[in-house]
């Protein structure tokens, strides 16, 4: 077992914990964390499984250099969503009736 | 409260996704196309000695100019979201053994940015690392109250953020002319590739410094 | 090989632990410490991939300018009370 393939695996799992908590979290920050832990995955597996047979792989790699800027830019955006949202009616959360159960 | 049945279910349907992935992966047959390969033999007329940087920049360089138009719209969509104001307050500020060591930092991690974009043709390093820390330097500079936060961005601040952008496309202009989208002359591409690495460390420290300094405005506003 | 397969196999896990408490801890400040932490641990991540481009992007981005605004937000949106629409 090659260390891209360990990484790969950890990636699937991270990026299925990434989903679950989107889908039964709803404090909004916490949903951006669940957000980059999801990418995050992602990341893992475009890398991890193009390396699996060993050797560094630079296409993937060089993806991945840009889908992590790209995720710190959405996060941005996120948050300047959220904290907008926050800011005119003190919720952490989309809807008014779904209290976090955090 | 989030019913004990919907979290229950989530939760194993997201460990059953993870377990049929990784059990695909294992599966998984030997690559029939070997990418590393067909970047080794292509790396001579790329222009740089990093293969990371030579897809980065050369064999993929339409992504990397996407991405930058995709950062520029991000940061266009926070100023849409936070809003213009006139006069930002700097943080208060901090300690002067923090200040001073901000100041002696900075220009270090200046320093750092420019050696990381010129490494990134030889090995490791380039305009993205660059602009990390580049921004870094920023936010470093903005907690200690030394640089105040952005209002407005002004005509100069815009025309550096979307240099990177506007050079990157300026160089695929021209060379779409004269043939294909990005394919550089391999004679000209090392210094091509510079002249594009060079702007977008700029804008890319600058929209992600950016990004921080202006949501951090809103942080004293609303208590 | 065996050692270095150790090594992965307890780094993997190590990711594993800290998104899963940055998703799961209550207190939201030390979920975003948790998840620099991730951060951290995924640079090493990349070392271990031969990826030094990625682990030089994922500490200063991914650790640091992301923990940087997510500390931030956690500040904003903390100044008021949690739960009192």
């Amino acid at each position: 077992m090659s260390s891209g393939l360990v990484f790969a695996a950890a990636g699937a799992v991270l990026f299925a914990m990434g989903l679950a908590g989107i889908v039964l979290i709803g404090h909004l920050l916490r949903r951006i964390l669940a957000f980059n832990v999801m990418g995050s995955g992602a990341f893992l597996i475009l890398v991890g499984l193009a390396q699996r047979a060993g050797g560094a792989d630079p296409v993937p790699q060089a993806m991945v250099l840009t889908g992590i800027v790209v995720a710190v830019a959405s996060t941005a955006l996120a948050l300047a969503l959220a904290r907008r949202l926050h800011r005119l009616t003190g919720r952490t959360t989309l809807s008014a009736t779904d209290s976090d159960p955090e | 409260m989030i019913p004990l049945l919907k979290r229950v279910a989530v939760i194993l349907a997201a460990a059953s996704f993870a377990g049929a992935l990784v059990v695909a992966m294992l599966d998984l047959p030997a690559p029939t196309v070997h990418l590393p390969a067909a970047v080794e033999a292509n790396m001579a007329a790329s222009g740089v000695a990093h293969p990371v940087t030579a897809v980065l920049l050369n064999f993929r360089g339409y992504d990397t100019l996407l991405e930058v138009g995709v950062l520029l719209l991000a940061l266009l969509g926070v100023l849409a979201v936070t809003g213009v104001r006139a006069a930002p307050r700097a943080v208060a500020p901090a300690e002067p053994a923090k200040r001073m060591l901000a100041r002696l930092l900075a220009p270090l991690m200046m320093l750092v940015a420019v050696y990381l974009l010129w490494a990134g043709a030889i090995q490791p390093g380039g305009a993205f690392q660059a602009g990390a820390v580049l921004a870094a330097a920023a936010v470093l500079l903005h907690l200690t109250g030394i640089l105040p936060g952005w209002g407005a961005p002004g005509p100069r601040l815009r025309v550096s953020l979307a240099a990177g952008f506007l050079i990157f496309l300026a160089v695929a202009g021209a060379l779409l002319a004269r043939g294909a989208l990005l394919a550089y002359p391999p004679a000209q591409a090392g210094m091509l590739i510079l002249l594009i690495e060079a702007g977008l460390m700029v804008s890319l420290g600058l929209i992600l410094a950016g990004l921080f300094l202006l949501l951090s405005r809103d942080s004293g506003d609303e208590a | 090989m065996s050692a270095s397969l150790a090594f992965d196999l307890l780094l993997a896990a190590a990711l594993l632990w800290s998104a899963w408490r940055a998703l799961a801890t209550p207190d939201i400040f030390r979920a975003v410490v948790l998840f620099i932490v991730f951060g951290l641990l995924l640079t090493l991540a990349w070392a271990r991939l031969a990826a030094p481009d990625i682990a030089l992007a994922e500490a200063a981005i991914g650790a640091g300018l992301t923990g940087a605004l997510l500390l931030d937000a956690v500040g904003a949106l903390g100044s008021r009370k949690d739960g009192a629409p």
